[in-house]
Formats: structure tokens, C-alpha cells, sequence
């Protein structure tokens, strides 16, 4: 890479000449048990999702059997109780609130960060500040979960109050006191964690931009900011979405840092900074220890939903990638 | 460029891989006592354990009598090196669950077996059922954080307005009532309850509801079924979010409001003298109780809203469950001989020095009596 910033080979190089196609006779032992693996390994990933969808789709069966609430309006979730009542309205509110709170927050840091590193950054510092990020993502939910409950939410209340002095009539940000352990407060914290994984996609689609566009924008006059404006950000469009949708990924299904930090409960509430809500994943972890077989078919039946809810997040990334077929961070 | 992206698949699989330990690691200890985890007093002497039996004995089931377990099983250990004792936490459920799937000797748990439950021991019993042995009792304490305020007394329907936030100021006029001498100050009240489900919740809101039906007109259960207040995971969860929010208050096991150096609510209960949340008081509080099992069971019913002087009456009971008849052959030695140094004088002494409480003279003897006659 340190080679391609100084000489500035055109991209047609970097891609692999296409290999001549060998004749069956000449195929080697090597090559059929390599496609012989790979192919395996595609099927394999097939079978293993098809048989957690499966898996999750028959208790899920046997839970809503005997759901006396309706499971995707009622707020509540009484699932080890006799009759059982439970519904999922409250925290596929909660999940999909908090990533995007997540998301609005950690995205614009992170393509920042992508492009002080690739393209503002002496190397001196890109480097070290890369292994930086990197390390931010090997940090365990756990520990940032303890973070936040411990050091974030005893000094977030200062904040909330000032967010509900000027934006407080908007009902969003309203905020009546007291520990400050809401669905904002998760979103932060999530932030945090899916960082760096947007981070370091989105600098490596930035690092992959033609060297040809940048310096035809720089012969045109244009300023470093005009040049990324014209030719880093479109080229890198697809490709930060993409890295938007991997830490979105992990945003929807993070389970420790959101039990630990969140003051659950089974309301839906206008004000994003008051305590309440929940998510699929902290909502598991929280119940299945006293679970019943009831409550766990419940508990497994929520996930069914996350399942769902993240497959079309992934769905619909793909396709707006899709649209743009020059370069695609997901195919990379 | 290719290098570069091996190295950072690498870094994010190194990452995933912490997470998911760090995940199964912190699955397992929701409820460990993070103060007094394990520490069994030296001074016990294991110079009466009768160690019969050897290998491996496992049992599972309710975290809140992890610490009793684990200092038994220190100085059972210490006497019986033949056998080992193994007791996981998972949760009462967890515990009956396996139980009942003949994978354990025996399970912990913080209610007593429900019918059906009895109905399908009979499956791992052979010739017998399941039965409930009462070993452990916990005073669940009620810790405030109001700075300021040192003493505290509140009365059952006064605690149930504050947890279901029909009171929402510490100032209000009926803890003013109760607390004469006390400057309450203006602030908000918090009020923390377990967003997982648990026997000490169950154990809290049945509480409430027996002793103030009218103003906790709640089913008593493990999940939390008011509205308001605020939430956390275990009770070490709630208990240190009430050491550091001011105005909170929230229910724990007594030993970690003692862990983390917070003030506990005396009750109200109609006594002469409002009863502190002690070891001694609890014990007092499970004397008041009854043994409702019959057919050899041990299952007890407490009498919430007991006016005895210094019975305490928020107290978990937790049982160890093993079959009356038709145990394995092969643990029921060993098994025998630790559920007889748990309930012995020795074993149960050992309790109040980890803030639990004994149980009463009354019931332990039944109790030995049965684990002597378990086949």
C-alpha cells in the first residue's frame, strides 16, 4: 500500500489476470480437492443457516401456540407466567431505535477517522492510529458495558438536561431525571463499540480510490477538501454503506454492554433519554436463566424476529451496493 | 493490500472471539456476590464431617445460595477429598430443569416444586418423587442511598407506593410519617428492580402483595410486573447502581448491601420496634413460618406479614431438591453424607457469618431427620 501511494499504478493492475481455463485431463489432484473444500464450505454455510432458521422457527411454533397476548402488538412479556403474554413490540422498538441512534452517531465519526487516516494523516501517525482503532475492537462487549454503567451514566445527566433544556418541547429529548440509563445512553455505547469495524472498512475503500482521480481533480485546482468531496466520497460511497451495515449488524445484536448499561422495562416511550425499553438480545439474556420451556420457546422466538430483522437490514444493504456496481465493499 | 486485510480480518475475528468469551464467562455469574464470593470462614472446623460416598456429586440450580453452597463445599471438600462437589448456578429453572432430566444429584432452587413438577420426578425417582429440603434462608434487605439520612423506616405499603412510583419524593408525607426525626430531603425517588427474572423478585413482590394487598395489587412472580422505576441486571447489578445514583433504593440479598456499604431500610411491621434486616431477625422471621409439604415434603409458606418482635419478614427461602426414594445408588452416599453437613448445627452456624440465615431449630431437625431416611 505504501508502494501504491508513491507510485500511483492505474487500477486496471491490481486486478488479477483472468487464468487461462485448464483442460480436464490437465486438472491436478490439488485443484479438485481445493474446489472439492471450497465448495463444501459454501454448502456447509447453507446447511448451518438453514438449520438455525429451522431450529428457530419450530420453537418459535411451539411458543406462539400458546401465546395468549398478540405477539407482535402486546406490551408485555409474561412468558413464564400461566397463561403466557408476550409481545416483541417493545423491543424491536428498542433494537432498532438504539442502532440507529448508533448508527447517526458512530457513522460520520468513523468515515472521519477513515479519511484523516487515508488521506490527511502523516504516516507517521496513520499507523499507529489504525492499530488504535483495531484495538477498539478487540475490547469485550462486557468491559464496555461496565464503562458505560459505571463512568458514562453517572455523567450523562448533565447532558440530558441540557438536551432537554433546548430540545426538550420536542418530546424526543425530554428528560425527567434520574439515572440516566435509556436507549440513548445504549446508542452511545454502541457507538462506541461499532467504531471501529465502520472505521477500518471505510478506510480501505478510501485507500482503494484511483490515484489517476485524485490527481486529475488536484490538475484541475481543486483544494484536498475538493478533492475528496469529488473523488474519495463517490467512489466510496457504496463501500461505507456497506461498513455501515456491518457495525449495524453488530449494533442490532449486542447483548452485554445493552443489559448492563439499559434500565429495562416493557414500555414504549416518546423520550428517547428517560429509562425504559428493551432489546431482543438483552431481553434474552435477562430472561433465559429463570426460563421455563415456555419462556425459553419465547425467548427463542424474539430471536426468530432479530433473525428476520437483520437479514433484511443485510438485504437491503446489498441492494443499494447493488446499484452501484463500480466498486463494492461487500465484494471485497 | 492484501496484507492489510488479512491482518484486519484477523484483529476483528481476535475481537469476536473475546466477545463471545466474555459473554459465556458473564452468562454464568449473574448473581455472584462480587464481595464475599466464596469466603468461608477459616475458623470452621470440618472435624465433624462424615464423608461416605466418593466421586463426582453435581448439582445445579438457584444462584442465591451459591455462596452457602460454595462454603459448604469448601469444607466438605477439606474433610472428603473423595468426592467432589460440584454446584453450578444456572438458576433455579435452569436447576429443575436438569434435575428432572436425571443429569444432577440434586438442585438448588428458590421455590418449592410446582405439582406437575413433583408429577415428573416420578420419572427419575424410581419408586419415589421429588421432595423439598429447606437449607438456606436469605434476608432480602431493602437498601436506600439518601444522602444524608442514615436511618430509614418504612412500612409495607409505603415500600409498595414507592416501588410501584405512586410516591415519587423522598420528602413525601408518608415516609415523613414514618420517620418523625428524620430530615427527608426534596429529591427524586429511583426505585431499582431486577430486569431479569429471579426468586428474589418473587420472593419481594409476594412480600408486598401479602403485607400490602391494596397498594401491590400486583401476582406476585419472577418477572417484574409494575411499570415504573428503573432496572438492572442481578442484584449486583441493582446494587451498585443504587451506590451510586443519590435518591435510589432497591432490593437485594443483605449480603450486598453489606458489600456495598449501603443502608438498609428497618420495617415497619406493626412490631413494637421496627425490625432491621439481619441474620438473627431472619431466622426469627422463618420460625414464624409453617411447613406446608406433605408426604415427607419440607415446602414451607412464610407468613409475610408476621408482627412477632424482630422477625424480619422479606426472607428467601431456598430448598435443595433430591428424590425421597430412588436416587442414584451411586451418588446417594456421598450426597447423604453433604446434604447432613449442610444441615448440620456446623453447616448451618457457617451461614450467618456469609449473611445468611439458619434455619430454625424446628424445621433443620425435620430437615435431618429426611436427608437420614432418603433412599
Amino acid at each position: 500500500m505504501k508502494i501504491a501511494d508513491t507510485i500511483a499504478p492505474p487500477p486496471q493492475q491490481e486486478l488479477p489476470p483472468q487464468a487461462p481455463k485448464p483442460s480436464k485431463s490437465a486438472r491436478h489432484r490439488g485443484d479438485r480437492i481445493f474446489l472439492g473444500l471450497s465448495r463444501g464450505s459454501g454448502i456447509a454455510l447453507l446447511v448451518i443457516m438453514a438449520a438455525i432458521a429451522a431450529f428457530l422457527t419450530w420453537r418459535t411454533a411451539n411458543a406462539l401456540a400458546v401465546n395468549e397476548g398478540n405477539f407482535f402488538t402486546t406490551f408485555d412479556w409474561n412468558a413464564n407466567a400461566d397463561p403466557p403474554v408476550f409481545g416483541i413490540a417493545v423491543l424491536a422498538f428498542g433494537t432498532v431505535v438504539s442502532s440507529v441512534i448508533a448508527m447517526a452517531l458512530a457513522v460520520p465519526i468513523a468515515v472521519g477517522i477513515a479519511l484523516f487516516i487515508s488521506h490527511y494523516a502523516p504516516r507517521r501517525l496513520a499507523t499507529p492510529l489504525g492499530y488504535v482503532i483495531d484495538l477498539l475492537a478487540a475490547v469485550p462487549s462486557i468491559v464496555y458495558g461496565l464503562w458505560g454503567a459505571l463512568f458514562l451514566v453517572p455523567h450523562l445527566s448533565g447532558l440530558f438536561y441540557w438536551m432537554d433544556d433546548y430540545l426538550g418541547w420536542t418530546g424526543v429529548f425530554d428528560y425527567s431525571g434520574g439515572a440516566a440509563r435509556s436507549l440513548f445512553t445504549v446508542g452511545i455505547v454502541l457507538a462506541i463499540m461499532i467504531l471501529p469495524i465502520v472505521t477500518n472498512v471505510s478506510r480501505e475503500v478510501f485507500l482503494q480510490v484511483p490515484k489517476m482521480h485524485e490527481e486529475a481533480a488536484l490538475a484541475l485546482g481543486a483544494t484536498r477538501w475538493e478533492v475528496i468531496r469529488m473523488s474519495v466520497l463517490p467512489f466510496g460511497r457504496s463501500g461505507v454503506i456497506s461498513a455501515s451495515m456491518l457495525g449495524l449488524g453488530r449494533a442490532l445484536g449486542e447483548t452485554m454492554a445493552v443489559a448492563t448499561v439499559l434500565s429495562p422495562s416493557f414500555v414504549i416511550k416518546l423520550s428517547l433519554l428517560d429509562p425504559g425499553g428493551g432489546t431482543f438480545a438483552q431481553n434474552i439474556a435477562a430472561g433465559f436463566n429463570e426460563a421455563g420451556d415456555v419462556g425459553r420457546d419465547a425467548l427463542i422466538a424474539s430471536g426468530l424476529v432479530l433473525f428476520v430483522i437483520t437479514l433484511v437490514v443485510n438485504g437491503g444493504a446489498r441492494m443499494i451496493i447493488a446499484r452501484r456496481k463500480e466498486y463494492s465493499g461487500a465484494n471485497a | 493490500m492484501k496484507l492489510q486485510r488479512t491482518n484486519r480480518l484477523r484483529a476483528l475475528s481476535v475481537g469476536a472471539l473475546a466477545v463471545t468469551s466474555a459473554l459465556v464467562l458473564s452468562a454464568c455469574g449473574s448473581d455472584d456476590n462480587t464481595t464475599q464470593g466464596g469466603d468461608s470462614p477459616e475458623s470452621a472446623a470440618s472435624g465433624n464431617i462424615e464423608c461416605q460416598g466418593e466421586g463426582n456429586l453435581l448439582a445445579s440450580g438457584s444462584s442465591a445460595q451459591k455462596n452457602a453452597v460454595d462454603a459448604w463445599v469448601q469444607n466438605y471438600q477439606r474433610a472428603c477429598p473423595d468426592t467432589k462437589v460440584n454446584y453450578n448456578p444456572t438458576g433455579s429453572g435452569a436447576g429443575i430443569q436438569e434435575f428432572l432430566q436425571g443429569k444432577t444429584a440434586f438442585a438448588g432452587s428458590d421455590s418449592a416444586l410446582k405439582e406437575d413438577e413433583v408429577e415428573q420426578s416420578k420419572e427419575v425417582c424410581e419408586g419415589g418423587k421429588a421432595i423439598n429440603l429447606p437449607m438456606v434462608g436469605g434476608p432480602v434487605a431493602i437498601g436506600y442511598n439518601l444522602s444524608g439520612v442514615e436511618e430509614l423506616v418504612l412500612d409495607a405499603p409505603t415500600i409498595a407506593k414507592i416501588f410501584d412510583t405512586k410516591i415519587t419524593q423522598w420528602d413525601d408525607e408518608a415516609i415523613k410519617k414514618l420517620n418523625p426525626d428524620v430530615e427527608l430531603p426534596a429529591t427524586k425517588i429511583q426505585a431499582f428492580h431486577r430486569s431479569d427474572e429471579s426468586g428474589t423478585t418473587d420472593n419481594f413482590t409476594t412480600y408486598l402483595n401479602e403485607a400490602a394487598p391494596e397498594e401491590w395489587p400486583y401476582e406476585p412472580a419472577k418477572a417484574w410486573a409494575a411499570k415504573g422505576g428503573q432496572s438492572a441486571n442481578g442484584s449486583a447489578g441493582v446494587a451498585t447502581n443504587v451506590a451510586q445514583t443519590d435518591g435510589a433504593i432497591g432490593y437485594f440479598e443483605l449480603s450486598y448491601a453489606t458489600g456495598n456499604d449501603i443502608d438498609t431500610v428497618k420495617l415497619d411491621t406493626g412490631a413494637g420496634a421496627p425490625v432491621e434486616a439481619t441474620v438473627e431477625n431472619s431466622s426469627t422471621g422463618i420460625a414464624a413460618g409453617k411447613i406446608v409439604g406433605t408426604d415427607g415434603d419440607l415446602a414451607m409458606e412464610l407468613d409475610y406479614s408476621t408482627k412477632e418482635e424482630g422477625a424480619y419478614p422479606i426472607i428467601l427461602v431456598t430448598y435443595e431438591i433430591a428424590c425421597d426414594k430412588g436416587n442414584k445408588p451411586d451418588k446417594l452416599e456421598a450426597m447423604k453424607s453433604f446434604l447432613t453437613y449442610a444441615a448440620s448445627e456446623e453447616g448451618q452456624d457457617q451461614l450467618a457469618e456469609i449473611e445468611y440465615a439458619p434455619i430454625p431449630d424446628e424445621v433443620i431437625t425435620k430437615v435431618r431427620e429426611k436427608i437420614d431416611s432418603l433412599s
